[in-house]
């Protein structure tokens, strides 16, 4: 018996697969779609030069001088500054707010010592939660206690560095990424896994027909989609202590707000995310589908929200589409809570919209659920 | 009420189902009698399947009425669907539960608890012989086997009414035979029993049959009035002169 051509089975089975391709219209969509915004995202919109970051400006001094050291900094392009304040008090508040991720405060004697030839010192607190950030702070910063040096001595003729700024890395002064990643994998990871298992749960019950063998029985609707739900929301809760577990044993990354008001406040997010993954198993048909486009959904999320890329930096229309994300705001509460230690009066804005959020979310999908079920 | 309604257990009045301007079934009469055994043929897209949905209270009728065990399907879907059982081809099972965890699932939604859930559930593993795999993952089962724990899964709740669509495709012969048995033992027993299928030794089974055609019905009688009806020797023979006036026609 001779073996049978190889090259005669392999084409057909070639056109065969090219054909099922061209005809799934979901997967060829994805197929394109995906590349595309990552492609757009990673090129446009994300940015790993920090340039801008907001910055308050405490001047006790009032002088020239300490002018012109606020100058030097703005001129690194590295700052804006955006506010200045009276008081280390205002300063302090406006950096937990995360209104500005930088302060500048030149203390009063600030002329004097230059006038006398004393080495002036001036301090930058830092946001270092975000690496990116604080390390483009603190380059800049050298850099402009160089130049602000340079240009004084060369009219005093001093022989040292008259000028040192100072830079304070504030809530991650080991700048390990780590501190700034693990909190943020807690809001990436739950936005995956819910979204993705709970749209393939649903969407698998569609398939084997046992949804439709549950709406035939007097299950009422409500139970049946709280049925649903509820064990995911537990799924949510546990994924979130491992995480948070593995990090403080693994990269010891701080706790240093109340992690029962995170818990709490997780709530929102799980529910948003859960009704996210509802809305996705309604306008899907296979499992695959509805895999394809949880992914479709949560990569933005990881890209736009500010996990890993620093939102400040990127364009406009970049950080439009990171406000209608609920991670945006989850992470701001993950970072308060965890590495500033912020509680609800600092937070309340991050969370009206998270709640705002689920409700919305939830309404739109128990709706659109609800009619898929008849 | 007469005799006669009292003794109607599912009733159609004008049914009608439009989907997006494709009408699926039109103008359905239908009346099915306690304990019948009521078959609805038909080819693929004549509206069977549509017709036990809505029956089922699974989809909204578009215009016409219909009433189950005593009630209104669009007005008391709830009391409908207490005393309906139903089976589909795809059988509706958890594969990852055991057969009894399947039917102790099903039991509970039907609202049996406790001892009295217990006590049924040792009775339908008696009954259709699933002690032996009492145990065993629903997935890991056979077709033959599957449809048996379907069937117990539709009936926990002794409903006098079961819709069953084609629940007896691509089993083996010896099940199927099996599987009609208790059929028409339940009917004996007072069940309503309304089933579709392919199968011509079941369709001549039935009590009474209706033929569906382009979402219409066309016949409705006994296996013998259908025969009579369409001049054919079988009723298989009605079926494929049916098919092929439908492709004529399309």
């Amino acid at each position: 018996m001779s073996k049978p051509a190889a090259r005669s089975t392999f084409w057909p089975m070639l056109w065969k697969e090219f054909l099922q391709m061209r005809r799934d219209r979901f997967t060829l969509a994805m197929m394109i779609g995906i590349p595309a915004v990552q492609l757009m995202l990673f090129g446009y919109a994300i940015r790993t030069e920090v340039r801008h970051v907001p910055m308050a400006v405490l001047d006790e001094s009032r002088s020239a001088e300490s002018r012109a050291l606020v100058d030097v900094l703005k001129n690194t392009g590295n700052f804006d500054v955006t506010r200045n304040v009276m008081s280390r008090d205002d300063a302090r508040r406006l950096i937990e707010r995360g209104d500005v991720h930088a302060a500048l405060i030149i203390p009063p004697d600030y002329r004097l010592n230059l006038k006398r030839g004393r080495q002036a010192t001036a301090q930058v607190i830092v946001d270092a939660a975000d690496p990116l950030s604080s390390s483009a702070a603190i380059s800049a910063a050298s850099l402009a206690s160089s130049v602000a040096s340079l240009s004084i001595a060369r009219v005093t003729g001093a022989t040292h560095q008259p000028v040192d700024v100072r830079v304070r890395p504030w809530y991650n002064p080991d700048l390990k990424s780590s501190t700034f990643i693990v909190p943020g994998i807690i809001g990436v990871l739950l936005a995956m896994m819910l979204i993705l298992i709970t749209s393939m749960a649903i969407v698998r019950e569609r398939e084997r027909g046992t949804l439709e063998q549950l709406v035939v029985t007097p299950i009422s609707r409500t139970s049946l989609m709280l049925g649903k739900i509820v064990p995911f929301i537990l799924v949510g809760y546990v994924q979130m202590t491992v995480v948070l577990s593995l990090g403080k044993l693994l990269f010891d990354i701080p706790t240093r707000g109340s992690i029962v008001l995170l818990y709490v406040l997780t709530m929102a997010y799980i529910i948003a995310n859960l009704a996210l993954g509802m809305l996705v198993s309604t306008l899907t048909k296979t499992q695959v589908q509805a895999m394809q486009l949880s992914f479709f959904l949560i990569l933005p999320n990881i890209l736009l929200s500010g996990f890993m890329f620093p939102r400040e930096a990127m364009p406009a229309p970049a950080q439009w589409i990171g406000l209608a994300l609920p991670l945006t705001y989850y992470l701001t509460i993950l970072r308060g809570v965890l590495l500033k230690g912020v509680g609800l009066p600092i937070l309340w804005r991050e969370t009206v919209i998270l709640c705002a959020f689920a409700v919305l979310l939830i309404v739109v999908s128990v709706k659109r659920f609800t009619k898929t079920i008849g | 009420m007469t005799a006669a309604a009292a003794d109607v257990a599912v009733r159609a009045e004008h049914l009608r189902k439009a989907f997006d301007g494709l009408v699926a079934v039109d103008g359905l009469d239908l009346e099915i009698h306690r304990g019948e055994v009521f078959g609805v043929l038909g080819p693929n897209g004549s509206g069977k399947t549509t017709t036990i949905r809505m029956l089922c209270g699974l989809i909204e009728p578009t215009s016409g009425t219909a009433t189950v065990a005593g009630f209104d399907v669009t007005r008391q879907p709830e009391a409908v669907k207490q005393r309906i059982g139903y089976m589909s081809q795809k059988y509706g099972l958890y594969d990852e539960l055991t057969v009894y965890e399947n039917m102790r699932f099903y039991s509970s939604v039907y609202g049996l608890h406790g001892d009295e859930r217990t006590a049924r559930l040792e009775e339908m593993l008696d009954e259709l012989h699933l002690r032996a795999r009492r145990d065993q993952r629903a997935g890991t089962l056979s077709g033959g086997w599957k449809q048996r724990l379907a069937l117990a899964c539709a009936t926990a709740h002794k409903p006098p009414v079961l819709f069953l669509d084609e629940p007896t495709a691509g089993v083996d012969p010896a099940s199927r035979r099996e599987f009609w048995q208790r059929i028409h033992a339940l009917a004996k027993a007072g069940t309503t029993i309304l089933v579709t299928t392919h199968y011509m030794d079941e369709a001549s089974q039935c009590a009474r049959l209706a033929f569906l055609s382009r979402g219409h019905l066309i016949a409705v009688g006994t296996p013998e009035e259908i025969e009579r009806q369409f001049n054919q020797p079988t009723v298989e023979d009605v079926f494929i002169e049916l098919q092929r006036r439908d492709e004529q026609d399309a």
